[in-house]
């Protein structure tokens, strides 16, 4: 019982990571329909540049900040040169166009800042200790705290400010947001600078773990079975789904795994997870009931 | 003037299709005889893999361009084809080879139903959901029963035999032969089945599911179907392009960049377009080695290694993409099609 616990709290950890990066896509989805499938490669993009900043010298706060200038800059070129002449296309092809953009930014991020894997230390130990009874590490322990600060943050930002309101018009009614002097641009602008600073927060809690490189960009495949089981339009949601898919693809790994001839069953453990909810409640545990079925 | 105007436009349907059937034929004897005057290597490097990924994209454009569902897993459906193809030839020795290929395909084609049936619950980029499972499903299925591998150590497969009617298909040529001869069948059928009932059904719900339920098109039945016959044609491609152009291949030759690679073939060549596939993949195949290409030519191996090249050519499928989907949602074959139009009328415009 007790290891199960301790595999179940590890799966949970894993899990807020994934609803980290879930939280990214499920913003630029409330606010403009799109599954963007580049948010990996902007995860991939924010840490490596947070990296080759700190590695010649500049300090975190000053690294955090031109990154997040950088995600900004990147989002209004984006909304410039790919959503903008998109606009009122199918939503595939705009999840088309983002698998594009992911193309291009990963080919430019590593371009640019070459391939290495880089060791990024955000001076927190990951060592676990006894905490409670459980196998815990100080960063877990950050990461979750990150965590329930962003939601707190985002959850403010989109229920309390004008531009938070504006954004929830356009998700709700496109149309009725335009016709009373909203500007679509402006809100596609701050969205994608916001999801960019997400995916930059997501870079640095998984590039810490793992190190920074183009592995990276999977752990972003793993957002879609978050979504699809938390909703893709609810960021507690994400949390949700975030926790749900960890926790039951380390019990999978560990307790199905050795029954199925070994192996990492854990790759491929959320899709079906994902498929099983999808037959159920197609529009996932919290999500608006849009999903249109056939 | 208006009567060169109209004799310039409107041709004769009889002698449109005498055009047509007349192009085809050509194009078919080039296909066929350009093993004499095509040399190994374009063979080996750019005809055979064009031609097995194009029909791969045939496979895929059945399902996006004329259906209207997603699959994010196409390299998955071509692994389980090329690793039935493998143990066909293993171990049901009495069987030809066009038989196992059919079996295969028909193999691969009962796998897509399975993964297609949450299409009739759900619709749209959801099921790029189900489908990527099933690429990181088989990728892992592969890699952990050693039995699809006949135990082998390396997890490798590589055809064991090759031959037609006694002919050893081994050689270059006869591999090119091979994935000629059965892509151009199976392109004819892909052609006939899109103007069949079941094309013109698949067409409908794409368009408009509600409105083709109404008018009594069984949507599910169809849709389960459009996953078979989608899956069929890609098994079939991923057997060629494992034995015809890899000679050796493994579960991690079919990985998802390789799904991204036919979803690109897609929608370069054109969606809802058959010729088109071969543009698109044509267009995967020759951008690499292009891009060596330039490289050796004005000597700058020292400015742009091996990492930079890969990295160039990504960055220019995203462009390309981008571009396509904004400039033409169509992809190359409109564009080709608009050149030959107007091409046809010149110096008038079309």
């Amino acid at each position: 019982m007790h290891y199960f616990l301790v595999i179940l709290t590890s799966g949970l950890l894993a899990g807020i990571m994934y609803a980290m990066v879930a939280i990214g896509f499920v913003l630029i989805y409330k606010a403009s329909g799109v599954f963007n499938f580049a948010q990996g490669s902007l995860v991939l993009f924010a840490a490596l540049s947070f990296v080759t900043l700190t590695e010649h010298g500049l300090p975190f706060w000053a690294a955090f900040l031109v990154t997040s200038l950088m995600m900004v800059v990147a989002a209004v070129i984006i909304e410039r040169l790919v959503l903008r002449p998109l606009v009122d296309r199918s939503p595939l092809t705009l999840f088309m166009a983002t698998l594009g953009l992911s193309f291009v930014i990963e080919g430019l991020a590593q371009l640019l800042m070459g391939t290495d894997v880089h060791q990024l230390d955000l001076g927190i130990d990951d060592v676990p200790t006894n905490f409670l009874g459980l196998e815990l590490s100080q960063f877990d322990l950050f990461a979750s705290a990150v965590a329930i600060v962003l939601v707190a943050v985002l959850s403010l930002v989109f229920g309390r400010t004008r531009i938070g309101i504006s954004l929830r018009g356009v998700a709700d009614d496109t149309l009725a947001a335009q016709s009373i002097g909203i500007r679509l641009p402006t809100i596609w602008r701050v969205v994608w600078s916001v999801s960019g600073v997400v995916a930059l927060v997501a870079g640095l809690l998984w590039g810490a773990r793992q190190g920074v490189q183009f592995s990276l960009t999977m752990v972003v495949l793993k957002a879609m079975p978050v979504l699809i089981i938390g909703g893709f339009s609810s960021i507690p949601g994400a949390i949700v789904g975030g926790l749900l898919v960890g926790a039951s693809e380390s019990l999978a790994d560990i307790y199905l795994g050795p029954l199925l001839a070994g192996g990492a069953v854990s790759n491929w453990f959320a899709y079906m997870l994902a498929v099983g909810f999808l037959l159920v409640r197609p529009s996932g545990l919290f999500g608006d009931r849009t999903i249109e079925r056939v | 003037m208006s009567a060169t105007t109209l004799t310039a436009t409107e041709r004769s349907p009889r002698m449109a299709i005498a055009t047509l059937r007349s192009l085809v034929w050509l194009l078919g004897s080039i296909a066929v005889l350009s093993p004499v005057f095509a040399d190994e290597y374009w063979l080996n490097s750019i005809l055979i893999p064009t031609i097995a990924m194009g029909l791969a994209g045939i496979g895929l454009n059945l399902l996006m361009g004329y259906a209207g569902l997603v699959s994010l897993g196409s390299a998955a459906f071509m692994s389980i084809g090329a690793f039935a193809t493998y143990n066909l030839l293993l171990r049901a020795t009495w069987l030809p080879l066009p038989l196992t290929l059919i079996a295969a395909g028909t193999i691969t084609g009962v796998v897509g139903v399975f993964f297609g049936l949450p299409s009739l619950r759900i619709k749209g980029f959801y099921l790029a959901a189900s489908t990527l499972g099933a690429q990181f499903f088989f990728e892992w299925l592969f890699t952990s029963f050693r039995w699809f591998s006949n135990n082998s150590l390396t997890l490798t497969i590589s055809a064991p035999r090759l031959e037609l009617f006694g002919l050893d298909l081994r050689s270059a040529p006869g591999r090119y032969l091979l994935v000629v001869i059965v892509t151009a069948i199976l392109w004819l059928l892909a052609n006939n089945i899109v103007r069949s009932r079941i094309g013109r059904d698949w067409m409908a719900i794409r368009d408009m599911d509600k409105a083709a339920a109404v008018i009594g098109i069984p949507v599910a039945g169809r849709q389960l179907l459009a996953y078979g016959i989608s899956s069929f044609y890609t098994g079939i491609a991923g057997a060629l392009f494992a034995f015809a152009y890899l000679g050796t291949a493994d579960a991690h030759s079919f990985d998802l960049d390789k799904s991204f690679e036919v979803l690109f073939i897609v929608l370069i060549g054109g969606s809802a377009s058959l010729a088109g596939n071969f543009l698109g993949a044509a267009f995967i195949v020759l951008t690499p080695i292009v891009l060596t290409r330039v490289v050796e030519w004005f000597d700058l191996a020292t400015v742009f290694d091996n990492g930079v090249l890969v990295n160039v050519e990504r960055m220019l499928f995203g462009v390309i993409i981008i571009v396509l989907l904004i400039r033409e949602p169509d992809g190359l074959a409109s564009l080709v099609e608009r050149i030959v139009a107007r091409w046809r009328v010149w110096p008038l415009r079309a």
